[in-house]
């Protein structure tokens, strides 16, 4: 037994023994590991390399793309000198197409017409920040023909030419021919802007819309909604003879080699602080409102006033004006004092689920108006449609009833219904 | 009497232009980027991130602002909120504003470049102010009603496509707490 154990452990010395490597062995694989290494080390500096190599590179295409855009963006925002000249240049325009159909007392006054009634473009330049062109030239009426009495279809006429210049943050100045800052569609007249498919008469018959001068004007405009207006205008040419004897609308001289005798002062101030307000007076004082003096027609002022509100869908438009003419002939007239007012209450629906129509709108608005003319002495209901596809389109519908003041006049009562179709760009 | 109101007229243009300050040749520039976002951020201006928009926020895009959309939205963003710089014409020139985008609603909404020959009133307080706390709802409208400006109404409508656009983008921002599907 004894034995038998020695030999055992003998045994297992001996392969303990053989199972160590000798030190060239061990010399040889750490030789080995150590080449191995170093391989590994390579290769991880090089993959290092590699990846540093990749991020230059992500980053130079990062830069490149970066670069790319901004120069597709410039390009699209005028990048080249003719571009950069076109942006600071816009056209636009509007225009209205009318059908009306008159049912008058008196029968042979009754008409049906439709006629383009005016269409107009425009081109504005920035000539740089601070300074800039507006201009609009219009067509009435479709045409304009040269005939030997005078009559044509239209007219054809500049609008609006003038310079404007910011003179800092909150005012500005303007040069030339420009929008009498008077009422409300006198300044802001594109079809889808307001309700029916005529243009209300007080700003026809009293504020003679569209009216432009020729002259100079400062303007203000402040945090707190305050705004203010001052001009130097040519003034109205009141015609001192004929069937238009003083009537105000016949005094526009629409620019044209217009008399500067007599010019006009006009001041405005509004408030739109709080929104969905705006309200807003002018008074414009006329040395000489024909222009020529010892004739009856004299100095005059016109005062008027206008309020808007707006709540969601709803907005009530009202407006007042009125002239005080001096003279003995306008006074004997009775055209010393004309004068003017209307209310506008109206709803705009949003009508998304109707797909093609994007809103709806319906109005109402009494007038009465009371000009030197018979035919512009009268009170006039009217209601109606507007329906707007898309904000800068819209189709017109309504009715009107006007009674005349005057029974000599009776005959020119009428009850119409107009169809419109407008638009802006 | 004539004369000395034309008089008078110039007076107050050289008056204006001297008190005007600033030399001519400034743009009509409210904020600029940087002086809105160092007031948005508290000085601290988080680096600027880029939203590319794909094929279908594209069409979203173009629903809202009426128009192609640019190839690359760039916003600021820190803490849930986001701010853009949006340019949307009104009648005729682009209006500049900014936008910022608290967890999904409009903290504020301010002009920083105003061209337009109408509607002045989109640059100040007592507008821009009803649209705070507004969001997109559903049909991607504004939550709340902004009441319109006569004469105006272009410029007013241009600032409701930025503020819609601008909520839209917070939305596939990094500074989206909500997913998608619940962010409204």
């Amino acid at each position: 037994m004894k034995t038998t154990i020695t030999a055992l452990v003998l045994t297992l010395c001996m392969s303990a023994s053989a199972a160590e490597p000798d030190l060239q062995t061990l010399y040889e694989l750490i030789k080995q590991q150590g080449e191995q290494i170093a391989d590994l080390q390579r290769q991880l500096a090089e993959t290092q390399g590699e990846v540093a190599e990749t991020r230059d590179e992500v980053k130079e295409t990062g830069m490149q793309l970066a670069s790319t855009v901004e120069y597709i963006e410039e390009q699209g925002d005028g990048g080249s000198s003719a571009s950069s000249w076109a942006d600071r240049t816009s056209v636009g325009g509007y225009g209205e197409v009318h059908y009306n159909d008159i049912d008058a007392d008196d029968s042979s006054r009754d008409f049906k017409e439709t006629d383009i009634h005016r269409y107009v473009l425009f081109v504005n330049h920035e000539f740089n920040d601070r300074v800039r062109f507006f201009s609009e030239v219009e067509i009435e009426h479709g045409l304009v023909k040269d005939t030997s009495d005078g009559s044509n279809g239209g007219e054809v006429e500049i609008e609006q030419a003038y310079i404007e210049l910011d003179l800092n943050d909150n005012h500005q100045a303007k040069a030339g021919l420009f929008l009498t800052p008077v009422g409300i569609l006198n300044e802001t007249h594109e079809p889808p802007t307001f309700y029916g498919v005529e243009r209300n008469d007080v700003e026809n018959v009293i504020l003679p819309s569209t009216w432009w001068e020729n002259g100079a004007m400062l303007s203000g405009q402040y945090e707190n909604g305050f705004s203010w207006d001052f001009a130097v205008t040519s003034g109205l040419e009141v015609p001192t003879s004929g069937s238009s004897l003083g009537r105000i609308r016949s005094g526009r001289q629409k620019s044209s080699n217009a008399s500067a005798e007599d010019l006009a002062y006009t001041a405005r101030i509004g408030y739109s602080g709080i929104p969905g307000l705006q309200l807003s007076a002018t008074f414009q004082h006329q040395t000489d409102i024909s222009q020529m003096s010892g004739d009856g027609i004299d100095e005059a002022d016109l005062i008027t006033a206008h309020a808007i509100y707006n709540n969601g869908g709803f907005q009530l438009r009202a407006l007042w004006a009125e002239w005080d003419i001096d003279g003995t002939l306008i006074e004997a007239l009775g055209g010393d004092d004309q004068s003017g007012w209307y209310v506008e209450p109206s709803y705009r629906f949003n009508t998304p689920e109707l797909g093609l129509l994007q809103s709806i709108g319906i109005y109402t608005r009494f007038e009465d108006v009371e000009g030197i003319r018979s035919q512009d002495q009268f009170e006039q209901w009217e209601f109606g449609f507007n329906f707007w596809p898309t904000d800068n389109v819209v189709f017109k519908i309504d009715y009107r009833d006007r009674e005349h003041d005057l029974a000599s006049a009776s005959g020119r009562d009428f009850k119409a219904i107009d169809l419109g179709v407008g638009f802006q760009f | 009497m004539q004369m000395r109101m034309i008089i008078g007229l110039i007076s107050m243009l050289w008056m204006s232009c001297a008190s005007a300050g600033s030399a001519p040749g400034d743009e009509q520039v409210y904020h600029t980027q940087d002086d809105y976002l160092q007031g948005v951020f508290q000085g601290a201006i988080p680096h600027p991130g880029t939203i590319w928009p794909d094929s279908a926020l594209r069409g979203q895009l173009k629903d809202i602002l009426g128009r192609k959309p640019g190839l690359r939205f760039r916003y600021w963003g820190a803490d849930g909120k986001t701010a853009w710089i949006l340019d949307q014409i009104g009648k005729d020139r682009p209006i500049t504003a900014g936008v910022v985008i608290n967890q999904g609603k409009i903290e504020d909404i301010r002009v920083l470049v105003f061209r337009e020959s109408r509607g002045w009133e989109v640059k100040y307080d007592f507008f821009t102010r009803q649209f705070s706390e507004l969001w997109l709802d559903s049909r991607q409208e504004l939550s709340g009603s902004i009441d319109n400006i006569t004469g105006a109404t272009l410029s007013v409508n241009a600032m409701k496509r930025m503020a819609r656009a601008a909520l839209l983008l917070h939305e596939y921002s990094n500074q989206n707490t909500q997913t998608l599907a619940n962010a409204r």
